[in-house]
């Protein structure tokens, strides 16, 4: 398999470099560590708000990175969670004093880790408080997790938290409005294609020409169901139907959805979804407040998408419409 | 024995548990490779030959400050789960030696360490994990100690015939924790990777202050109440 590195073993560290290097003004990593931080962290008077998990989700965790976001994020190996020491540098990096927030996907090394760093810097008289990301409704417990995976609606948990950090709220109110999003988002993916990671250069997972894998997770673990290729149209009512039916949205109920490529897919084709999708919430008397279409959580080159839904009330509209500058996402 | 003999064997034991593990690093893997993702071998190797490495570079140590060393060095260099839970785990247990190592916080220190690794790993008996070693383990130590009144040293080997009984009891099981749980009832007749490494160290803890306390015994003061009892050591 043909892929641009030079070696697997430094994928994730020249990668980091190659990150601060086009964004030298927002970001910077901590020495010695695989742990890059806004640029201006600590942000005095402010709770942090801190991600992280494993390489290979680009944009995720670094592309979150700055006013209106993320204060640090963690990377791990490739689809390997960050360990305890370097998250834990990252929570002293970005503590202004105020409290750091811990971000963290439900598998679960990524849990075990950041609890375990959590109470370090408790031990060090650091405030922290954590929010669990469960919104994959494909599967209730998988291969790495016990209970749902945390997957593409996490972003929408780091908008709301950052935004409601931004405002100089205290901890409590930052952890209750990213429990709030975690509350109401709801996600599922399929794939049509296998990843390949630079440790194993070949694909992780066997689909052939003809299939396609429904319910799959960010690191190409099995998803509910493997079945033969279908249209884009049916495809997104089969994504859709799971995350309303989980969700169970009432009529006239304001959303923010989430069309997420998984790496290797065009934008024409998650367009295409799109348009599906805003038509079955049109169906349902579901109103489109926001419409997010991109690669916002990956799973390195796998084709496929995952769809997101997220129930909003004001606050949470106002939240996800704040301010954000990241080299991922900005909003103005 | 002084503080100062406490943290020496603490090294001694970090040490022999790095060469024991290194030893078994294919049983291991081979364990996991059955039900799990086949790396508990190598990563376990790597951390505690890391861990013996820091420890070794410590400067006039307490004992507290050995373990907690350990513990930090298998968090950053094991990973994954295990990281968390075996280095995790030591890294909040080590608050139990700040006073020194005594029988009492012998038993608080392996308590504690028990309750880092079931809040994490938020596993009981009977999920086939390394909770099925420790908790018999644990249980066996603080009753041998507080109850039956056993020296230490006679409490520790009662305690690590319990943790094997625990890894034997892993076998016929069926996994509902860890990576070990999506094969479901496939895990059957598999014995656990981690209940069995946490074996090989509680097996390596119980040499190693065996032959401590042979060497310390003769110089040993009998009015120290860090003296676990020398009979202990069957000389």
């Amino acid at each position: 398999m043909k892929k641009l590195i030079n070696d697997a073993e430094t994928v994730v560290d020249e990668m980091l470099d190659g990150m601060v290097a086009a964004y030298p003004d927002t970001v910077r990593r901590l020495p010695g560590t695989q742990v890059l931080v806004r640029d201006d962290a600590p942000v005095d008077g402010e709770v942090a708000v801190v991600s992280g998990g494993g390489s290979g989700h680009e944009p995720t965790h670094a592309g979150y990175l700055g006013e209106g976001m993320l204060d640090g994020a963690a990377a791990g190996e490739v689809f390997t969670s960050p360990t305890a020491d370097e998250l834990e540098a990252m929570i002293d990096a970005c503590d202004s004093g105020a409290g750091v927030l811990l971000v963290v996907k439900n598998y679960e090394g990524d849990v075990m880790n950041f609890e375990t760093a959590g109470e370090m810097a408790e031990m060090e008289g650091t405030a922290v408080a954590e929010v669990v990301v469960d919104d994959d409704v494909a599967v209730e417990d998988s291969l790495y997790t016990s209970g749902r995976r945390g997957v593409c609606g996490t972003i929408l948990v780091h908008k709301a938290a950052g935004a409601k950090a931004a405002e100089g709220a205290s901890l409590d109110e930052v952890q209750r409005v990213a429990q709030k999003v975690v509350d109401n988002v709801g996600t599922m993916g399929m794939a049509l294609t296998s990843c390949v990671t630079p440790e194993k250069g070949e694909p992780t997972f066997d689909l052939g020409d003809d299939e396609i894998e429904l319910g799959i997770g960010i690191h190409g673990e099995p998803g509910v169901e493997r079945t033969g290729t279908m249209s884009a149209d049916e495809i997104t009512d089969e994504l859709t139907d799971a995350v309303f039916e989980d969700l169970e949205l009432d009529s006239g109920q304001a959303v923010v959805t989430i069309v997420n490529g998984m790496g290797g897919t065009p934008q024409m084709e998650l367009f295409v979804v799109n348009r599906r999708l805003q038509e079955r919430l049109g169906e349902r008397d579901i109103e489109t407040w926001d419409a997010w279409v991109g690669d916002y959580m990956t799973s390195l080159d796998m084709a496929g998408c995952s769809i997101t839904v997220c129930a909003v009330d004001d606050e949470l509209k106002e939240l996800l419409s704040a301010p954000a500058e990241t080299p991922a996402l900005t909003v103005r | 024995m002084s503080p100062d003999s406490d943290a020496e064997a603490a090294v001694t034991a970090v040490e022999n548990v790095a060469e024991r593990i290194e030893a078994e690093r294919e049983r291991l893997t081979d364990l996991d490779s059955a039900i799990g993702d086949a790396d508990h071998g190598g990563n376990m190797a790597r951390g505690w030959q890391a861990a013996a490495e820091a420890v070794a570079d410590l400067e006039d140590p307490d004992i507290e400050t050995v373990v907690k060393t350990a513990g930090k060095t298998l968090l950053s260099e094991v990973g994954g789960a295990s990281g968390p839970l075996y280095g995790g785990s030591l890294v909040f247990a080590s608050a139990e030696l700040t006073d020194g190592l005594t029988a009492e916080s012998a038993v608080a220190f392996a308590e504690t360490y028990l309750e880092k690794v079931q809040d994490r790993g938020d596993a009981r008996v009977g999920d086939k994990t390394m909770v099925d070693a420790l908790v018999p383990a644990v249980h066996t130590f603080k009753k041998s100690v507080e109850t039956d009144d056993l020296p230490p040293l006679d409490a520790l080997a009662k305690a690590v015939a319990a943790a094997e009984r625990g890894v034997a009891f892993t076998v016929p099981i069926r996994a509902s924790k860890g990576r070990a749980s999506y094969l479901g009832w496939r895990s059957v007749g598999h014995q656990d990777p981690g209940a069995t490494s946490t074996l090989y160290v509680m097996e390596e803890l119980l040499a190693t202050a065996t032959a401590h306390l042979d060497r310390e015994a003769p110089s040993a003061d009998a009015s120290s109440p860090t003296v676990p009892d020398a009979e202990a050591s069957e000389e």
